[in-house]
């Protein structure tokens, strides 16, 4: 193994052109000035390493949820080599359809005589709806260009995900819904010196478990093996006699099953739910998977922790210490330079290693 | 490069300009504060162009005007275009606007002058490409007299020196940003209805100094100009009246995780957090301000922007005990019942928005104005001398409006405004029009 990599960068470095150079040039440029930003932010000691702790702690939360909908990006991309551009409005259609559903469970006093009951019903709700759009898109939109150049996929996604947001502006109305607040997840539990909103906790826990049961899924039922099998290649799988159609269906619907409990763990956090709300997520969702290497599961996930923690720690510590005003408006920006960072050193992710046709 | 890693790159090009796009395209609409029933006395609305229906007739008229003419050839109708965001998530503010247009063309009973009035528009979105392609749609078509638009002020920053620099007059029933009419920026031609941030800005700082006896305070706006200017004017007055600003931050519309810049705050201390800026970021800083440690007792302050049941909806049990500044509704003048009626009648609903009866009396002024300099010839030709309309709608003083006494000072501003501080008292209730129910106008007493 290590003979390889030695070897593989003496080739390398033989064939080193001028823009790699300019590229490691910026890469370098780029950790410096996050090296110099931490240091002097962390001298400075404005913050508490409580303060920091709840950073952490605030980034790890929105991570999951990016890695949840990461999952769909990737599987996708994974099978037929695509981006599917609509799933951020996959991702909305659940909470947003569930939304009503939680109402109406409130109204009836369910979420207090019954809250574990009632935040699984709506669970199963957004999941189900999410699913349903999403094995609905891939069959309407994609699945007629499945022989098509990639780009013409590609623009149709982007057409499916307006249409899907004005679809649901059209039911559900333009105007933002707040979910009701759970008293069970109300408050704070403490550690030690350590302070936590319940629900962080509970977010970061479910959607973890969501993601290693979607794993487990995929690596270990006869639906994941023929789903990796499509992935791995798709006329050989289907001279093998699986399915081809009906696993792309099943990737879409695992993806969408991932996207609608997302949107529930993000409301819960959040609370708001509107017709536009899958578009920023998605798109962060979306650099989480690239980050982590597009096509491979375990990379999602870690690209989705890496991402939410970077943009939640990113405009306190790196640029404050520059002296950079109203640091937070940069946040996307930090967002997009660790995407950067990350491809000029592994361009092909941080697992990219398997990149490999694996879904 | 594999053909893989490429398609990579496609990708994350096509991201990279949806991205840049949607930045460009950030909703930054002014203020839509709701409107308020208020039982006043019923006073006339009749707009005074009706009471000189016919413009005087000359023999032969040369039209003298640096800017020149509006020439209307006999039976042709006198035209004028709205530039409203009518459509995208911001289009109630438009269609609201829009519709206290059509009422006042109804009210004058669809002519001017003996001439028919055609109302024409263009979608001017929210943003300042879409002020700045309706502008130059509007201002290619010579035969408009006058513009009432736009909505958002980051649309107007674009389109009012172009429909300037085409000779017309525009008229904003709902920009709210203090540059607009600041004389070092202002465009000859541009009027509005609404009022001034730095009336609103200033009555915010005024009440949280001195009410509320706020020492530190921390403003957040979102990008937009009309936050941004309007924290920057708290900002200012709160320094003057002695109070120290602690930190000012900025979130961008779209951000919903607002912890990590409240924990930032938290670490400056402020004893209130001034974030006028829209629902959606509004109701998220309420609700996780709670959530923050060192912000459990901070005094919460937003504007107009939030100033709607949608934000009490989206706050829950957090907006209680937060402060609003909006427009006093108490104020608006008599004839207000008769409008809502109307509109009511007309279009089967309540106003979508708050900006209708400031689109109404800005169209009522822009009538008033064009009866006062319209000249007709021998051949019943009808000229609208352009310098002398614009004249004419700056020297407008004490115009009786929905909205109030209206008088036009020399930036432009026409707006009669009374700005007054409301507290959410209660979740989930909006009766603003109730003084003993939430939100309850606690200032100016």
């Amino acid at each position: 193994m290590v003979s390889a990599r030695t070897a593989r960068w003496r080739v390398r470095l033989r064939h080193l052109s001028g823009t790699d150079v300019a590229l490691w040039l910026i890469g370098a440029l780029l950790l410096a000035m996050v090296l110099i930003g931490s240091y002097k932010s962390l001298q400075a000691g404005r913050y508490t390493t409580r303060q920091w702790l709840d950073f952490i702690i605030f980034g790890l939360a929105q991570g999951g949820v990016y890695a949840l909908i990461a999952l769909g990006y990737t599987m996708v991309y994974g099978v037929l080599q695509m981006i599917n551009f609509a799933h951020g409005e996959v991702f909305m259609s659940g909470p947003f359809t569930a939304y009503f559903v939680a109402r109406a469970l409130d109204k009836a006093g369910y979420f207090d005589s019954y809250p574990i009951l009632s935040l699984a019903i709506v669970f199963v709700v957004a999941m189900a709806v999410s699913t349903f759009v999403a094995v609905v898109l891939e069959l309407v939109a994609y699945r007629p260009l499945r022989g098509a150049p990639r780009l013409v996929p590609l623009i149709t996604a982007i057409g499916a995900s307006f249409f899907l947001q004005y679809t649901f502006r059209g039911l559900y109305g333009s105007g933002v819904k707040a979910y009701p607040d759970i008293e069970l997840l109300q408050g704070t539990w403490s550690l030690g010196p350590v302070v936590i909103q319940k629900t962080l906790v509970v977010v970061f826990i479910a959607a973890i478990v969501l993601l290693v049961g979607l794993y487990l899924f995929v690596q270990h039922t006869k639906i994941g093996k023929g789903i990796r099998a499509v992935a791995e290649d798709q006329q050989a799988a289907a001279l093998m006699g699986v399915n081809v159609d009906r696993m792309v269906s099943m990737t879409f619907a695992v993806g969408g099953a991932g996207a609608g409990a997302a949107g529930v763990l993000y409301a819960l956090i959040f609370k708001q739910v509107h017709f536009f709300m899958g578009f920023i997520p998605g798109i962060k969702a979306f650099t989480a998977a690239v980050l982590g290497g597009i096509g491979n599961i375990p990379g999602a996930m870690l690209g989705g922790l890496f991402l939410g923690v970077f943009e939640s720690l990113g405009p306190s510590l790196f640029l404050e210490g520059l002296g950079v005003p109203a640091p937070y408006q940069l946040k996307d920006a930090i967002a997009f330079t660790m995407l950067v960072l990350v491809l000029i050193f592994r361009p092909t992710g941080i697992l990219g290693e398997r990149i490999a046709k694996r879904a | 490069m594999t053909r893989k890693s490429l398609w990579l790159v496609y990708a994350l090009v096509v991201l990279a300009l949806v991205l840049s796009a949607c930045a460009r395209g950030t909703p930054t609409p002014t203020p839509t504060p709701q409107p308020v029933e208020q039982p006043q006395q019923p006073t006339p609305t009749k707009a005074q162009p009706m009471e000189e229906p016919t413009p005087t007739p000359v023999a032969e008229f040369k039209c003298e005007d640096p800017l020149g003419c509006v020439e209307i050839a006999p039976g042709d109708p006198i035209r004028i275009a709205y530039m409203l965001v009518v459509s995208g998530p911001n289009e109630s503010l438009g269609v609201d606007s829009r519709r206290g247009i059509e009422i006042a063309i109804d009210d004058v009973g669809g002519e001017l002058l003996g001439r028919p009035i055609e109302l024409v528009g263009e979608d001017s979105l929210c943003s300042p490409e879409g002020g700045q392609a309706a502008a130059q749609k509007i201002a290619a078509d010579k035969s408009i007299v006058g513009v009432i638009g736009t909505n958002c002020s980051s649309a107007a920053k674009n389109a009012a020196p172009i429909i300037s620099e085409a000779g017309m007059v525009m008229i904003s029933p709902s920009n709210t940003a203090p540059y607009l009419t600041d004389p070092a920026t202002r465009s000859p031609g541009y009027f509005r209805t609404a009022h001034n941030d730095k009336v609103q800005g200033r009555v915010a700082a005024e009440f949280a100094y001195n009410v509320l006896g706020a020492r530190k305070a921390a403003t957040i706006h979102d990008g937009s100009v009309y936050a941004e200017q309007l924290a920057n004017v708290f900002a200012e007055v709160f320094k003057e009246l002695g109070g120290e600003v602690v930190a000012q931050e900025a979130v961008n519309v779209g951000d919903t995780d607002m912890r990590p810049v409240l924990t930032t705050i938290a670490a400056a201390g402020p004893d209130i957090i001034y974030y006028p800026i829209f629902i959606a970021e509004g109701a998220l800083i309420t609700r996780q301000a709670k959530e923050v440690a060192g912000l459990e007792d901070v005094i919460l302050m937003g504007a107009d922007g939030m100033f709607s049941p949608d934000f009490i909806e989206a706050a829950g049990e957090a907006a209680v005990g937060a402060y609003l500044t909006s427009p006093d509704f108490t104020a608006f003048a008599g004839g207000y019942q008769e409008f809502l009626r109307k509109h009511e009648e007309k279009y089967g609903e309540k106003p979508l928005s708050a900006f209708h009866a400031h689109a109404y009396d800005g169209t009522m002024m822009l009538f008033y104005a064009i009866a006062q300099v319209a000249v007709e010839d021998a051949e019943g030709t009808l000229y609208i001398p352009r310098q002398a309309l614009r004249d004419a709608i700056g020297s407008i003083a004490n115009f009786q409006g929905l909205t109030g006494n209206l008088t036009c000072d020399p930036n432009g501003d026409c707006a009669d405004p009374k700005i007054a501080v409301y507290q959410i008292t209660a979740a989930g209730e909006w009766n603003p029009d109730d003084p003993n129910k939430s939100p309850v106008k606690i200032y100016p007493k």
